[in-house]
């Protein structure tokens, strides 16, 4: 596994410079790019922008731990934002961050053992008019609750057995 | 005349099931050999929540709204009121419906759920366009006399008179400048810029190359949420297709004007708004705020002279500019002109998008487009305006018209327009915990009063809410607010206590009920829950015995209710039925 994915990050990510090649302000497009091809940041693939771009690791480091968008572990097969906006707070979005939480035996940030599913809490995705809102992957579904998620989960178990 | 189709497709039209629904069209269209009489437009989502929201406009029976249409409906729709030109009385849209839209004044949000964001040619039809053809045969200096006059203040939520902004951008002396159009709209609670790039990105596209014609601009970007994947793509469509049509590249309809639109994702900062962060951001470094001045407009990006409007801002502009700065500014209230869009969200009865005159009382804007509570049962405590940098404005508060000054004046702020609706089953205490919790998150840690300040002040009220709560805590809260909002670096830590200051202001016996009697009044904060029925508020009602999962609740009717603490489970459920927060 770790020596396919240095192989991958060597051509991927180069090719993914090159695209960006004398331009200005890449970094942060360049990693949103690298991101969505391995679905996290390898740290090797730092190592190569940092040679490749001349600048230090550090900084990009820097940008990776300042945006929430970034992540420098590999993520679960299905991502699922609980949304924690001011609306979603009044409507009870905690009450199913804390359910997933409890269910996958996992925190906010963090990936479920049998990688199926990472968890986030996100401040607002502007959708208050659904509010709780809960998006997986990029499929939203208002007015959540426990026993909606419930169903939810399962039916993404089920595909997986599929 | 075509049959037209009209179904909401926003990011909440989608998620109700929209795309089903228009495939479910398609196949019925096609199953009577109907498609060369009927139209389908997939719209941008209309400000009401309905699920899918489907308009059918036929000659005979004008045009009807049905709401919450499901795909298995639309068969049913097709058959009888295209066909046999009967209702479906069943599917169609209720009076609050009506309600909803009588009171507003849509200028900004006029497109949304009416024409198809990604199509050119109807934003054409509906003179889209034309105010750009207008621009380039005046001076820079009318249009922004045009501006000035309009009396048109930054949507994003400080209230900067726009005019003033583009003359000092213009006046800048540089050969290379920059439009920046702000659609990183991280305020918890706000929506409308998602829902203007959804529904009419091209009278964003529009508004920017007017700016940029103005200032004197060669170039713009757009910094947009990467947590807005439709609006994104809406707009890089809507890019793709204004650089076709000759809107957007170099020499726009023949004349010497150039203008290029470039959009750049954001990746998940809140600060990123404030304009300084939002440039570092563009620039590929980390998100955090410089000294002012030099301000954006003679310094800002990569140095260059830089102009920096919201996206409501930028899409009124082809409105002021087609009707008029007198128009515009005949609309509206003191200081402040022309309409504003608020997210009315919470526990109301419609959320949603509502555009009104400025000036419009808050009250009016709950109970006439909102439609007011929730439950009518549990009444109203408090609304929130503003987001993190704003407050909680109780009921006396509700006849305060909304405009800048008036809003400022009771310690929140008008921000970029959300506006959460509370009733009396939420903790004040809590929101103030819980706005400090978002803010201390996002806090970038560059100044010191804001990245610890701010902390010290969120562990004093998660103390508070904990039960462990002392008396001279409050004192501490709002001397530490005081010193973080004077000496703060960027907007989001000066305004960041807000919060904390207008709750405390408005509502102080609650701070007091946690830290002496140690209770929550409003049942939420879980430390200090003991499940008891407070027999002097309890008036034997029986709502909790009908929703207790556990079977704990004891009750007689007009006897007695008490709660067996050995059987309940602690969910909560019985409190948020009492409308008499007889249960804490």
């Amino acid at each position: 596994m770790r020596i396919e994915l240095m192989k991958v990050n060597l051509t991927q990510t180069k090719r993914l410079i090159r695209k960006y090649h004398g331009k200005k302000g890449i970094l942060i497009p360049l990693l949103q790019d690298i991101q969505s091809a391995y679905g996290y940041i390898p740290t090797a693939a730092i190592e190569i922008i940092a040679q490749e771009l001349s600048i230090f690791p550090v900084d990009i480091y820097g940008i990776l731990t300042f945006y929430a968008q970034f992540y420098l572990t590999p993520r679960g097969k299905h991502t699922i934002k609980v949304c924690q906006g001011t609306a979603c707070h009044v409507m009870g979005g905690k009450d199913i961050l804390d359910y997933l939480s409890g269910k996958l035996g996992i925190n906010q940030g963090e990936t479920s053992q049998d990688r199926m599913f990472s968890l986030e809490r996100v401040a607002c995705l502007g959708c208050c008019g659904m509010a709780p809102v809960v998006v997986i992957d990029n499929a939203f579904y208002g007015r959540a609750t426990v026993e909606k998620v419930k169903k939810l989960l399962l039916g993404y178990r089920l595909k997986k057995n599929k | 005349m075509k049959t037209k189709i009209i179904i909401c497709m926003g990011t909440s039209g989608i998620s109700a099931g929209a795309i089903e629904v228009v495939k479910n069209f398609k196949k019925e269209l096609s199953r009577y050999k109907l498609n060369a009489q009927c139209q389908i437009i997939r719209s941008g989502d209309r400000g009401l929540f309905r699920d899918v929201l489907v308009d059918i406009v036929t000659e005979q029976l004008g045009r009807v709204t049905y709401e919450y249409i499901k795909p298995k409906d639309v068969a049913l729709i097709v058959r009888q009121h295209i066909i046999e030109g009967r209702l479906v009385q069943e599917l169609r849209a209720k009076d609050d419906y009506a309600q909803f839209f009588e009171e507003q004044m849509r200028i900004v949000l006029s497109h949304c759920g009416e024409i198809d964001p990604e199509d050119i040619d109807a934003y054409i039809a509906n003179e889209g366009y034309s105010a750009i053809k207008k621009v380039l045969r005046m001076s820079a200096d009318e249009v922004i006399g045009e501006i000035k006059k309009s009396g048109l203040r930054g949507r994003g939520g400080a209230g900067f008179p726009t005019g003033l902004k583009w003359e000092f951008t213009k006046q800048a002396k540089n050969d290379l400048k920059y439009i920046v159009c702000n659609a990183d709209e991280g305020d918890p609670g706000a929506f409308m810029d998602r829902s203007i790039l959804e529904g009419d990105p091209h009278a964003v596209i529009e508004g920017m190359l007017i700016a940029g014609f103005a200032v004197g601009a060669q170039a713009g970007y757009v910094y947009c949420r990467a947590e807005y994947p439709l609006a994104l793509a809406r707009l890089k469509k809507a890019i793709l297709a204004a650089d076709r049509k000759g809107f957007l590249g170099k020499r726009i309809l023949k004349t010497k004007f150039s203008f290029d639109i470039q959009i750049k994702e954001g990746a998940g900062a809140f600060v990123c708004g404030e304009e300084t962060a939002l440039l570092a951001s563009i620039e590929g470094r980390r998100g955090m705020p410089v000294t002012r001045p030099p301000f954006p407009a003679e310094q800002g990006l990569w140095g260059r002279p830089t102009l920096i409007n919201n996206v409501e801002t930028l899409a009124n502009v082809r409105y002021i500019i087609t009707k008029g700065g007198d128009w515009f500014s005949s609309i509206g209230f003191q200081k402040s002109k022309g309409t504003k869009v608020f997210a009315l969200a919470g526990k109301i009865k419609n959320t949603g998008l509502v555009e009104v005159p400025m000036g419009t009382t808050i009250r009016k804007l709950i109970f006439g487009p909102g439609g007011g509570m929730l439950n009518k049962n549990i009444g109203f405590k408090a609304v929130q305006i503003g987001g993190p940098s704003g407050g909680c404005l109780p009921e006396k508060l509700l006849d305060t018209p909304i405009d800048y000054e008036s809003i400022t004046s009771t310690g929140a702020i008008m921000g970029s327009g959300g506006m959460v609706v509370m009733d009396k089953h939420t903790c004040m205490v809590d929101m103030a915990r819980y706005f400090l919790e978002f803010t201390v998150a996002e806090s970038c840690g560059k100044c010191v009063s804001c990245r610890v300040g701010l902390k010290r002040m969120l562990e004093v009220l998660e103390d508070i809410t904990a039960g462990k709560g002392k008396p001279q805590d409050l004192e501490f809260l709002k001397e530490m607010s005081a010193t973080i909002k004077d000496t703060a670096l960027c907007g989001l830590g000066n305004t960041a206590p807000n919060p904390v200051v207008t709750t405390l202001q408005y509502f102080e016996d609650e701070y007091e009920a946690h830290i002496k009697n140690k209770i929550c009044p409003s049942g939420v904060c879980a430390g200090l829950l003991k499940f008891e029925v407070l027999i002097e508020k309890c008036v034997k009602c029986g709502l909790c015995f009908g929703v207790c999962p556990a079977g704990a609740i004891i009750w007689e009717k007009q006897e007695y209710a008490k709660i067996n603490l050995d059987k309940c489970i602690k969910c909560k459920a019985c409190i948020n039925v009492c409308p008499f927060l007889a249960i804490i």
